[in-house]
């Protein structure tokens, strides 16, 4: 351990292999400030464009806070379950072989493909009162659509191929000798998730994690069909921004964006922070 | 040397292009304007005009034409988004409206009830609408242009109730909202989560949209109900000055709105359930629309969209007073 580390830290003040550093920093700096830091400064200036006290007044609302409570908790429930249920996913397409793997493989990529409204649609009609699930879960009592629920299965639904994609090509790399190496050493099987397995994975499963997050954060095309939108209950925080349009408040809604992207932001920066504490751990192991 | 090129293309090509930026349900009334309106402007000039459409939601459309959507002609659903063109983005004159005959609306539609067939909770009017036992399905008049209409029928018709006032309508529309269990974020949205999704009881929606809807889903799902007062929904239709001067296209944009006017148009603009406003056409098509007694208007009744927008839908108007803002 001590040797390869330290030689690392040799390899690291030497010289790169490869030439190009500058130019390709240069590249980075550039092609990122074209497309991310460019557009998104213009939302905080569009977003101050009509005066602190506005921009206050909108995101203070009761009306806007309940409905960033709603977008982040939503997304953080959707992405801890596919966090789960990605895992078991991306086990089964790695470790087993059955037939039509490959179909159920691409089958985990059509939330990617899918037009998010066509999505809505399907879902909203499947979990509609008078749907096929819908009415199934009525007799119980479980509406889950135009409900806080139907946001949570629709942002579900989109978030899957993060979690899963993130973590196949970790689980193939992953040694079997590794898991058999501990149950000779006497592990149980679960002891033997627990202790080696889920180490390993911890940092492909919070990438996923905060993939899944970021995408359902912003999503807006097919939470509108499924959510029933109401103020307060049901209402999420890209719709406000929406409506806010619609009264050609582009500051007010820039407002929102400009919360929203500090929250994400910093929600993704804990995830950095955590994932890397993960990284070292199971580095020191 | 580009005015001689310009000339030459003319000579070479005599073919001219519009781009008509509207709202959703006019897909069809303007495919088929389109086409009359090309055949008469090539009998009369002898040039081809391409009249390419682009459709959305009302607001959204506004949005992208101030942003640099090259439209010569507007034709939105409500006055408000092209005052946002005129005074936002300065595309047009202020006083556009009066431009053309009708506060620039060719046509005229109104809000109708839109009910399951046979109507079984017998819904006459829109007092039925609070009753507890009724779901009404309406878009948010928040993020959608053509529910501000719906919005404002019932205020009027609350308001025209003996002993009715401002108070009394905003009781009123607070408790008919109470009754919404969806609020989607158009109007075709809503129509789908009554159509589709069988939720509500009751769909407010344009005249237009309820016989479409009917016609195309089913005449033996639903039934229309006209309520004794409704609100002359009239959606109106602009020249982009900025965009028809840079284009070289003012002539034949004036035109083809003027042509909306003329007996072919008005009656094309009836085919497609939008009321005419010209007499004789409208004396022919009487049969197809619903008798209501009192039609408001957004000017005489509302003191027109600027202050109906700061009153009821602008934030904490009446509107975000219903859900306790």
């Amino acid at each position: 351990m001590e040797v390869i580390a330290s030689a690392q830290r040799i390899g690291r003040s030497s010289r790169p292999v490869l030439p190009g550093f500058g130019l390709t920093l240069g590249y980075t700096v550039v092609y990122l400030c074209l497309l991310v830091l460019i557009p998104l400064s213009a939302v905080f200036v569009r977003s101050f464009g009509s005066g602190w006290l506005h921009f206050w007044e909108v995101v203070s609302s009761a009306r806007v806070l309940a409905s960033l409570r709603l977008s982040f908790g939503a997304s953080l429930i959707a992405a801890s379950v596919n966090s789960v249920f990605g895992l078991i996913v991306s086990w089964v397409l790695v470790r087993y072989s059955f037939p039509f793997k490959r179909f159920i493989d691409a089958l985990v990529d059509l939330p990617f493909a899918l037009p998010t409204a066509v999505a809505g649609i399907s879902l909203t009609a499947l979990y509609a009162p008078n749907g096929w699930i819908g009415a199934r879960l009525e007799q119980f009592g479980i509406s889950v659509a135009f409900s806080p629920l139907g946001i949570v299965v629709a942002l579900t639904f989109i978030g899957l191929p993060f979690v899963v994609r993130t973590l196949q090509p970790v689980l193939e790399d992953l040694d079997r000798e590794v898991e058999q190496a501990a149950a000779s050493l006497g592990a149980s099987p679960q002891q033997a998730f627990i202790r080696v397995i889920l180490p390993a994975l911890w940092p492909a499963i919070l990438t996923g994690f905060a993939l899944a997050f970021a995408r359902a954060v912003g999503e807006y095309g097919s939470v509108i069909f499924i959510a029933g939108n109401m103020p307060m209950k049901s209402e999420i925080a890209p719709l406000l921004i929406v409506s806010k349009l619609e009264q050609y408040d582009y500051a007010g809604a820039s407002a929102i964006a400009v919360v929203m992207l500090v929250l994400s932001f910093g929600v993704m920066l804990a995830i950095n922070a955590l994932q890397s504490f993960a990284a070292k751990r199971h580095g020191e192991r | 040397m580009c005015a001689l090129l310009l000339c030459a293309a003319a000579q070479a090509a005599p073919a001219v292009k519009l781009l008509n930026v509207s709202y959703d349900p006019t897909r069809e009334l303007y495919d088929e304007y389109n086409k009359a309106f090309a055949a008469y402007w090539k009998s009369k000039t002898g040039e081809i005009v391409t009249i390419n459409q682009s459709h959305g939601g009302s607001g959204k459309q506004a949005r992208a034409v101030m942003d640099g959507l090259d439209a010569d002609v507007v034709t939105l659903a409500l006055a408000y988004d092209i005052d946002a063109l005129a005074s936002q983005g300065k595309l047009l004159p202020e006083d556009w409206q009066q431009r053309l005959p009708n506060n620039s609306a060719p046509f005229t539609s109104t809000i109708v009830f839109l009910v399951r067939k046979g109507n079984p909770k017998n819904i006459r009017d829109w007092g039925d609408l609070i009753r507890p036992d009724i779901k009404v399905i309406t878009p948010s008049p928040k993020t959608s242009g053509g529910a501000r209409w719906n919005y404002l029928a019932a205020w009027g018709w609350a308001l025209k109730q003996p002993g009715g006032n401002e108070a009394t309508a905003e009781l009123f529309v607070k408790k008919l909202f109470h009754n919404v269990p969806v609020l989607d974020s158009g109007a075709r949205g809503a129509t789908v989560t009554f159509v589709e999704r069988g939720l509500g009881d009751v769909l407010l929606a344009w005249e237009n949209e309820a016989f479409l809807a009917v016609k195309e889903l089913g005449p033996n799902k639903f039934d229309i109900v006209a309520p004794s007062i409704s609100i002359l929904a009239e959606p109106p239709v602009a020249l982009v000055d900025q965009n028809v001067d840079e284009h070289h296209t003012r002539k034949v944009a004036q035109e083809y709105l003027e042509y909306l006017y003329s007996p072919a148009g008005q009656e094309i603009g009836a085919k497609h359930f939008y009321r005419p406003r010209n007499p004789e056409v409208a004396r022919r098509y009487a049969s197809q629309f619903q008798n209501i007694p009192l039609l408001l208007t957004i000017d005489a009744d509302f003191g027109g969209w600027k202050k109906a927008q700061a009153t009821h839908f602008a934030d904490h108007g009446t509107f975000d007073r219903i859900y306790g803002q």
